[in-house]
């Protein structure tokens, strides 16, 4: 599957900034609590587990278990991001229930399994870097 | 104990023509609409006290808000004591909730519930935003999905259903039982959008939108809207009709506010609002006569089956495939008019409104059969649910 040419960038909050712009540093940075230890996702200032407000954006190891996936056929963006592409659900390795939906990319769509290793990527666009997943490329698959 | 004390119930229905590109403004349909319903109490406009409507003057694609409780109440000359609209709501049909609460604490005596849409003909017109945009920034909970692609609820609920398929085995053919028995009902439906019959070879080769997603999986954007009149039970008006009570509301939330970090995918927060709903009655599923569940996709219809209890977790896919169960002369008539998958996407009243109607015997050449007295409604999908348990008193 090529890139899409276009991709309709984040609006960055003060919560998401790290999110974003960790994979400048080649860093995935999720919110973690530093009171249970637990990562969450989307950032807040605040940990929904324990109600923690001592939280702060922390590197993960970008690995992380492909959920659920589908093979998008719709061209919700016309022509500048062409279909068809896989949009992932992943599970951090680090934490299981923290989920990021994103793209699977770099690999044949038919080769999608649920439970493949997949790996972070950081596609660089203006002032953010969108992190996308590919098969790990020790290419583990699970299922 | 019933949902407020039993001191609300529902007097009268209203809806106006539902269609594609009608060429009509929302306010208008609502107007239609709540008129009929207003009358259909045996009330008069100047009996109208509250108005309560989704999702109000939000932000939106073109035709999502087709009136607002101001242009109702304006466009009516209305003198209410209460209003309210809202979008961070238990479903679309949360602030009708809410009224309920509302005549019940004495703030108001008939409230006017609607919702209207126009989408086909905002989307005829080219108002529904353009997505690509060079200048649009991804804001609110779509900052983390439109970078991605994921653009759209048939992306974010399709996650869904694949990890349902994987974990329970569900089949394309089972799932499309669901749109092929609204397409069944829709057939006797004279204001559903598609009427004729539908194969499931029709269903499996439609065009594709996000894998399982087929078109015939995704309900149609129309013209239309519907209302609701909720009276204080000892101020209805003689209507020659047996008020319809609200024997328990669901409007639990017991997630974040997501698309994708529900502890368990294979559930919705209709599970949640589901298992509110039943704490409140001695009633349980066996009960029920028929259901109207939402289905804005295929799969979220098959999530309300489950999360209503009328099969176990996990064995909606063998459910669906009795479809003489759940057909218009069966067990548990379900979607009776033909959802949003084929009568058109009214957003969530649109089985309200059909509840009613079946509940009074006045659905016409689709009334069920049998004699019904209590109806099971669910209203949304992903983290947004409500539910209602009608009962007809008499
Ligand atoms: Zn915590």
């Amino acid at each position: 599957m090529t890139r899409p040419a276009f991709r309709m960038l984040p609006e960055v909050t003060a919560d998401s900034a790290a999110f974003w712009t960790g994979g400048a540093d080649g860093e995935l940075r999720i919110h973690r609590c530093h009171a249970c230890s637990r990562w969450f996702h989307p950032p807040a200032p605040a940990c929904f587990r324990c109600r923690s407000r001592d939280v702060a954006p922390e590197a993960v190891s970008g690995r992380a278990t492909l959920a659920s996936y589908t093979l998008n056929h719709h061209p919700w963006f016309g022509e500048a991001f062409p279909v068809p592409y896989v949009v992932g659900l992943v599970e951090l390795a680090e934490e299981p229930d923290t989920r990021l939906t994103t793209q699977i990319v770099d690999c044949d769509p038919a080769d999608v399994r649920i439970g493949m290793d997949v790996e972070v990527d950081f596609e660089h666009h203006d002032d953010v870097w969108v992190p996308v997943f590919r098969p790990t490329s020790t290419g583990g698959q699970a299922s | 104990m019933s949902f407020v004390d039993d001191k609300v119930v529902i007097t009268g229905i209203g809806q106006s023509d539902v269609g594609r590109k009608l060429g009509r403004g929302g306010v208008d349909l609502a107007l239609d609409a709540a008129l009929e319903a207003i009358a259909h109490a045996g009330l008069d406009p100047a009996d109208i006290d509250g108005v309560a409507s989704y999702p109000g003057p939000v932000v939106a694609e073109g035709g999502f808000v087709g009136a607002t409780t101001h242009d109702v109440r304006d466009a009516l000359g209305l003198r209410t004591t209460w209003a309210l609209s809202g979008v961070e709501t238990p479903g679309q049909a949360g602030t009708l909730m809410d009224a309920a609460s509302a005549i019940a604490t004495g703030r108001a005596t008939h409230v006017l519930c609607f919702r209207s849409v126009f989408e086909s003909t905002a989307q005829a017109q080219g108002r529904a935003a353009a997505l690509t945009g060079k200048q649009m920034r991804a804001g609110g909970h779509a900052e983390f999905r439109m970078p991605f692609g994921a653009a759209s609820p048939a992306n974010w609920i399709a996650l869904y259903a694949m990890r349902y398929m994987h974990e329970f085995g569900l089949t394309r053919e089972q799932l499309g039982q669901i749109p092929l028995n609204g397409r069944r009902n829709a057939a006797r439906n004279p204001k559903a959008i598609y009427r004729d019959p539908m194969t499931m070879d029709d269903y499996l080769s439609a065009r594709l939108i996000s894998y399982p997603f087929r078109l015939y999986d995704c309900d149609v954007p129309c013209d239309g809207a519907t209302a609701i009149i909720l009276s204080r039970r000892d101020a209805a008006a003689e209507s020659g009709r047996a008020p319809i009570a609200i024997e328990a509301a669901g409007s639990g939330l017991y997630e974040r506010h997501t698309w994708d970090q529900r502890v368990d995918l294979t559930t919705m927060a209709a599970h949640d609002s589901a298992h509110h709903m039943w704490e409140q009655t001695s009633l349980t599923p066996a009960d029920v006569d028929f259901a109207e569940l939402y289905d804005g996709f295929s799969y979220l219809c098959l999530q309300w089956i489950e999360a209503l209890g009328f099969c176990k977790h996990g064995e909606a896919g063998p459910f669906l495939e009795e479809t003489a169960r759940y057909a218009l002369d069966g067990e548990l008539p379900i979607n009776t008019h033909g959802g949003q998958l084929s009568a058109g996407r009214l957003h969530g009243y649109g089985f309200l409104h059909e509840a009613c109607l079946q509940l009074w015997g006045e659905a016409g050449e689709r009334q069920i059969p049998k004699d019904v007295e209590i109806a099971a409604v669910g209203i949304g999908g992903g983290p947004e649910a409500g539910c209602l348990l009608l009962r007809r008193d008499g």
